[in-house]
C-alpha cells in the first residue's frame, strides 16, 4: 500500500504534478463557489474556451517558452473577461448569447493560429485537456504567486462578494462600489483559469470551477465551510487523480476531473438517499 | 495597488451618516419620472416623509412601487426630479434600508440567519475589515429585537415566510437604517405571520424609524398606516387613507377591476392577481 503510494513520488515531475493540481484545486474552488452561487458556470466555460487565442500567440511569440503563454494568456483571460461582461450588460443581447458568440469565435481563433504551426495537434492536445506532467519549477512559481494573490483578494473582499453575491441590491443601498466589484470577480477568474491551463486545460476547466464547488455546496450551509471543503474536495481529486493517471495511463486532465466528478456523484447520491430516508420516516 | 485605492475612493463609507440638517423632512422626493423601454414608466411623484412616519404605497401590479421604492433607496437613477434623505442625494447614504420581496432572494445561499443580518452591517465596518465583537452585538441585538435570537446559526431557508421578514426587518435593525423601504412584506404570510411583522414594526418606529411599506392589502394599509399613496405610475392620491381611498380614486388606480359592493357604501372589492379580494371599510 505504501509502496503504491510512494512509487510515483519518487519522479521530480509527478511531485511537481501534485502540487501544481492542489494549488489549482484549491485556487478554482474558492472561486468555483462565487461561479456556483452566481450561475456563472456557462461564463467560466466560455471564459476559458476564450483565452486560447493568447496561448497560441504566447506560443508562437515566445517559441514554446513557458513565460510569454503564461503572460499572453493571463492578457487575453482579463481582456476577454471584461469583454463579455462589458457585452452582457449591453442590453439589446442576452447574456448567454453573448457569451456564447465571444467564445466560440475566441476559440476559433486560437485554434486557425495553432493550426498554422507544424507540430499541432501535439500542442493542441496539451492547451486543450492540460500537460500538468510537463510543469517545470518556473511554472510552479508564477502560478503558486498568482493564486496566492487570488486567495487574498477574495479574503480581503470576502464579506463584500458575500453581499454582491448573496443580494445585489443591499450592496448598493450600502454604496459598495458593485461595478468594480463585479469585474474584480470576473478578472479574478480569469487569473484562475490562467492558473490552472497547464493543469486541466482549456476543455475542462469548468469542471474545476464547478464541481468541487457544488459538491460542498450539497454539503453545508455556510459560505466560509463550503469554500474549504471544495478546496479539500479539488486537492484531493487533484492528487487521486495524478495516482490513477499513473498507475492506469490515463491523461492527467481527465483523470483529476473524474475523479472530482466520482466525489460529487458519491455525495449527491448519499445526500438524496439521506433526504429520502429522512422523508420516510417523516411521514 | 491602485485597484484597492481606487475602491477605497469610490467606496465612500459613512461611519454615523452625514451630518444633517435637523429641520429638514427625512425624505423629499420632487418630481420623480422614469421611462423604461418597455413603457412601464413613473410619471412626477412628489411628496415629503416627516420622522417616524409610516407611508403604505398600494397599487396594482407594474404601478410601479418596485421603482419608486429602488428610486428612493439610490439604487435605480430617476429619468428625472430628485431624491433627497435630509437634504442630501441618497447616495451619499448608507442610513436607508431596502428590504427585498422574498422570491427576489436564493433562499438556498449558504448563510445562516446571522451571517445575513451581519451583511447590514457592512458599510459601517467598512472594505477589507471584518466583523469585530461590537459587530456581532449589535446583530445578536437586532435578532432579539424581531425575535429571532434562537434561529440564529439555521441557514436562512429553514425560516417560515414570517421569521424571512423580520430577519430582513433586523438587517435593517443592524445596518441603522434611519429610513426602511420594505417591497410587499406582506405578500403571501398568514396573518399572524402579518400580526408578527407589525409588532416588530410598532418597535421599529420607537426607534425612530420611518417607513414605506409597498402592498396589496388596503384594509391593512387603511388600519397600519399613517398615510397611504395610491399609486398607478403617477400619484392618484396621497394622505389619510379616508381621504384616498375613495371609490373614484380606487377606479382611477385599479382601473375596471374595481367592482363596488352592494350595501354598505364606500366597501369596494378589488381584483388584482395578488390578492383577489381586498375589502375595504371606512
Amino acid at each position: 500500500m505504501i509502496e503504491t503510494l510512494l512509487a510515483p513520488l519518487q519522479y521530480a515531475f509527478m511531485v511537481r504534478g501534485m502540487v501544481a493540481a492542489v494549488l489549482v484545486g484549491v485556487v478554482c474552488a474558492v472561486l468555483g463557489t462565487y461561479v456556483v452561487l452566481r450561475g456563472m458556470a456557462f461564463f467560466g466555460d466560455a471564459l476559458a474556451h476564450a483565452i486560447l487565442p493568447g496561448v497560441a500567440v504566447g506560443y508562437l511569440v515566445g517559441g514554446g517558452a513557458r513565460e510569454p503563454l503564461f503572460w499572453w494568456a493571463a492578457g487575453t483571460a482579463v481582456v476577454s473577461s471584461l469583454g463579455i461582461g462589458a457585452m452582457a450588460r449591453s442590453a439589446r443581447i442576452k447574456e448567454d448569447t453573448a457569451i456564447g458568440i465571444i467564445f466560440a469565435g475566441m476559440f476559433a481563433l486560437g485554434i486557425a493560429l495553432i493550426s498554422t504551426v507544424q507540430s499541432y495537434t501535439v500542442d493542441l492536445t496539451h492547451f486543450l485537456f492540460g500537460d500538468v506532467l510537463g510543469v517545470r519549477t518556473t511554472d510552479l512559481l508564477l502560478s503558486g504567486g498568482l493564486g496566492v494573490l487570488i486567495i487574498l483578494v477574495v479574503i480581503a473582499l470576502y464579506k463584500e462578494f458575500m453581499v454582491l453575491s448573496f443580494d445585489p441590491v443591499l450592496a448598493r443601498t450600502l454604496r459598495l462600489p458593485t461595478r468594480l466589484l463585479d469585474n474584480l470577480l470576473i478578472v479574478l477568474i480569469a487569473l484562475a483559469i490562467v492558473v490552472s491551463l497547464q493543469t486541466v486545460g482549456v476543455a475542462l476547466m469548468v469542471a474545476m470551477l464547478v464541481t468541487p464547488a457544488t459538491s460542498a455546496y450539497l454539503l453545508t450551509r455556510r459560505l466560509p465551510v463550503m469554500m474549504a471543503l471544495a478546496a479539500l474536495f479539488a486537492s484531493f481529486s487533484g492528487v487521486l487523480g495524478l495516482y490513477l493517471s499513473y498507475y492506469f495511463n490515463i491523461a492527467s486532465g481527465a483523470a483529476i476531473v473524474l475523479t472530482a466528478t466520482a466525489i460529487f456523484a458519491l455525495i449527491w447520491a448519499g445526500t438524496a438517499l439521506r433526504r429520502r430516508i429522512a422523508g420516510a420516516s417523516a411521514g | 495597488m491602485a485597484l484597492f485605492k481606487e475602491l477605497k475612493k469610490t467606496a465612500p463609507y459613512i461611519h454615523g451618516g452625514s451630518p444633517h440638517a435637523e429641520d429638514e423632512p427625512i425624505l423629499r422626493v420632487s418630481g420623480i419620472s422614469l421611462r423604461y423601454d418597455s413603457g412601464r414608466a413613473l410619471d412626477n411623484i412628489s411628496f415629503e416623509l416627516r420622522d417616524r412616519e409610516r407611508l403604505a404605497l398600494v397599487g396594482p401590479n407594474g404601478a410601479g412601487k418596485s421603482t419608486l421604492l429602488k428610486i428612493i433607496a439610490g439604487v435605480l437613477e430617476p429619468g428625472a426630479g430628485k431624491v433627497s434623505i435630509r437634504g442630501y442625494e441618497p447616495g451619499g447614504h448608507i442610513c436607508i434600508a431596502y428590504v427585498p420581496q422574498r422570491s427576489q432572494i436564493d433562499w438556498s445561499f449558504p448563510a445562516t440567519v446571522a451571517d445575513t443580518v451581519m451583511m447590514g452591517r457592512i458599510g459601517r465596518i467598512g472594505l477589507f475589515r471584518f466583523p469585530r465583537a461590537r459587530d456581532w452585538e449589535v446583530v445578536h441585538q437586532a435578532l432579539e429585537l424581531v425575535g429571532l435570537q434562537d434561529l440564529a446559526r439555521r441557514q436562512i431557508g429553514q425560516l417560515s415566510g414570517g421569521q424571512q421578514q423580520r430577519m430582513f426587518i433586523a438587517r435593517a435593525l443592524a445596518q441603522e437604517a434611519e429610513l426602511v423601504l420594505m417591497d410587499e412584506p406582506l405578500t403571501g404570510l398568514d396573518a399572524t405571520s402579518q400580526q408578527d411583522i407589525f409588532t416588530v414594526l410598532d418597535s421599529l418606529r420607537d426607534r425612530g424609524v420611518t417607513l414605506i411599506t409597498a402592498m396589496h392589502d388596503l384594509e391593512i394599509a387603511a388600519e397600519r398606516f399613517d398615510r397611504v399613496m395610491l399609486l398607478n405610475r403617477r400619484m392618484i392620491g396621497i394622505g389619510r387613507p379616508e381621504e384616498v381611498f375613495t371609490p373614484e380614486r380606487l377606479i382611477e388606480a385599479y382601473g375596471g377591476r374595481v367592482r363596488m359592493l352592494p350595501g354598505a357604501a364606500p366597501s369596494l372589492t378589488i381584483d388584482d392577481t395578488c390578492c383577489e379580494e381586498c375589502h375595504i371599510h371606512d
